[in-house]
């Protein structure tokens, strides 16, 4: 879907969802713009709301150190949205507050028709829907490939053996590595772990995934890899909000591309928009210094 | 010094106008000299030795076979009962406490914390002395169950407990956050992804300087002797010094000190072991 727009956020801003993940006060009533969307992996069991995610008003401080300052966006089902920015710019802690990796300061985010920011909310539930790959892949050390895939499935979703071995294979086989099932995290590359990782996160079938600048600790030559089956990913038409630095990623899986700065977001558009033809200054000076590091001169601009 | 005349000759020929020797072969002669000392100090020692004296004293077999079957069935059993209970005491109260130490209550953390500053800065003889004497006397009537294999579980558990808090506590900050967290975002609940994510991978850690407390334990249950023990509760260090006095002969005590040896010096060449296969892993 190439959404120039995410939905408006349509109202509704209030009543705060209980503890179900389900419930039906935000249906296709209000919201019916969209229409029915491709999400093929998406869990179509419930949610029919018409945004995969939306974030009003997220302010996030560390101490004195505001890295959030006010964040207003939506993404809608199926739709891929890279976040690019200088580092500092808060895209990472951005994706960290839609899954409550860290516990925003101000504002809300409502996932899948959740508001998880409501006190109420069983986070954990939440978070089984929301699949999240990080930058130094976080595989567990301790247990195979197939043990790190089936673990969550076993003990969260409370699948069988079989059945989780079998989800397992099948994500493995989804991410080109059949064949290393048996093996630990230590005895893989780079780019094999952050595969793993990715089967890892597919394996307990979730509606949206965020991706934390996967990769940004790879070597070079790996990168290309985890790339193409994100890109596969999007294809099928999973839901992704991606933190990255690949601009030719960007440019071609992205449906949207947000552009932070210092806490706020600076400009968003389709690639063309943002990485063809910025608007801003911030957004200009930053792309030159991506896509030419040797013409620009060291000195730092604002 | 006569072995190194050849070497110290042969410098100045070949270094041709420097008269100073070369750092390497200075290095060799301070070497060589070492030799020279340590091969003086040895034959002195053996010409000097009573050797019939010190074998009387320290091997003589007649009174090291007087200390069979006891030796083991009674000295070293109990030796290995104090430490595995001491041990099994201080582990549980050790974790117990490191969970503390990292509670987000910070009562906890304190108390936490006030125990271990204690009870690793008293001598464990004290604490010894605390439980077999201070406790009887202070609460008059109580008595600590099991009698002495409660006392001694009591006293190296605390002191051990202490101890082991703080490696267990350096073993679990020692997993990486990320851990944590890619186990909290695939839906686990914080209990459930420390007890087999974040667990599992701090004992791995913890496993060889947990292996050292127990040979340190293994020590310290000789303190049992202030504890005024019976005949069916001495432990090795106390057996040995019984049957010294008893006999006049120094042996009981040598042969006690080889049972330690026995059992400390393999657990050693073990945390040697696994802490090189750690290495190897991470």
């Amino acid at each position: 879907m190439s959404a120039t727009e995410g939905q408006p956020p349509a109202g509704t801003p209030s009543t705060a969802t209980g503890p179900e993940e389900d419930t039906p006060m935000k249906t296709a009533t209000d919201t019916a713009a969209t229409p029915a969307e491709p999400s093929g992996a998406a869990a179509a069991t419930s949610t029919t709301t018409s945004t995969a995610i939306e974030i009003h008003g997220l302010h996030k401080s560390f101490g004195d150190l505001e890295v959030l300052r006010g964040i207003d966006f939506t993404i809608a089902p199926g739709e891929v949205v890279c976040v690019i920015g200088p580092s500092g710019s808060g895209k990472s802690t951005l994706l960290r507050c839609a899954n409550l990796l860290e516990q925003p300061s101000a504002g809300r985010v409502v996932v899948g028709g959740t508001d998880i920011t409501d006190p109420d909310v069983d986070i954990d539930r939440v978070r089984r829907r929301i699949g999240m790959v990080f930058q130094q892949f976080n595989l567990f050390p301790h247990l195979s490939v197939l043990e790190n895939l089936t673990i969550a499935q076993r003990r969260v979703l409370r699948r069988g053996k079989a059945e989780s071995v079998h989800a397992a294979r099948e994500n493995l086989a989804r991410v080109g590595l059949a064949d290393k099932e048996s093996s630990y995290p230590s005895q893989l590359s780079g780019g094999q772990q952050q595969r793993v990782a990715i089967a890892r996160a597919l394996s307990m079938n979730p509606e949206l995934m965020l991706f934390d600048e996967p990769t940004s600790a790879l070597d070079p030559e790996l990168v290309g890899d985890v790339l193409s089956v994100m890109r596969g990913l999007a294809d099928e038409g999973m839901t992704m909000m991606v933190v990255t630095h690949e601009m030719g990623f960007a440019r071609e899986v992205a449906d949207r591309v947000v552009f932070m700065d210092g806490g706020v977001i600076v400009e968003e558009g389709t690639p063309d928009e943002v990485l063809g033809n910025p608007q801003h200054q911030r957004t200009r000076s930053f792309l030159a210094r991506i896509l030419h590091p040797n013409d620009t001169p060291a000195t730092d601009t604002p | 010094m006569t072995t190194q005349t050849p070497a110290a000759d042969a410098a100045p020929a070949e270094a041709g106008p420097r008269p100073a020797l070369s750092p390497r072969r200075r290095r060799r002669l301070v070497q060589g000299a070492q030799y020279v000392i340590l091969a003086a100090a040895v034959a002195a020692l053996v010409s000097l030795a009573d050797w019939q004296q010190l074998q009387h004293q320290f091997l003589q077999l007649s009174v090291a076979r007087r200390m069979f079957p006891d030796l083991l069935t009674v000295a070293l059993a109990n030796t290995v009962l104090y430490t595995l209970s001491g041990f099994g005491v201080g582990l549980v109260l050790g974790l117990v406490i490191a969970l503390m130490r990292l509670s987000s209550v910070a009562p906890y953390r304190w108390i936490a914390s006030v125990y271990i500053e204690i009870f690793r800065g008293l001598p464990a003889l004290l604490i010894f002395i605390f439980i077999g004497v201070g406790v009887p006397l202070a609460f008059p009537g109580t008595a600590i169950p099991g009698g002495v294999y409660g006392q001694v579980a009591l006293a190296l558990g605390l002191v051990a407990a202490a101890y082991m808090a703080e490696t267990i506590r350096a073993g679990i900050q020692a997993v990486p956050r990320g851990q944590l967290e890619a186990a909290r975002t695939l839906g686990m609940s914080h209990g459930l992804a420390m007890r087999s994510i974040v667990i599992p991978q701090a004992f791995r850690v913890i496993v060889p300087p947990l292996t050292n407390e127990l040979v340190l334990l293994f020590k310290d249950s000789s303190l049992v002797l202030f504890l005024g023990v019976s005949l069916e509760t001495r432990e090795l260090t106390k057996f040995g010094r019984d049957l010294a006095s008893e006999t006049a002969n120094t042996t009981p005590i040598f042969v006690a000190g080889l049972c330690y040896l026995l059992i400390t010096v393999p657990l050693g060449y073990l945390v040697r072991r696994l802490e090189a296969r750690h290495a190897k892993a991470r």
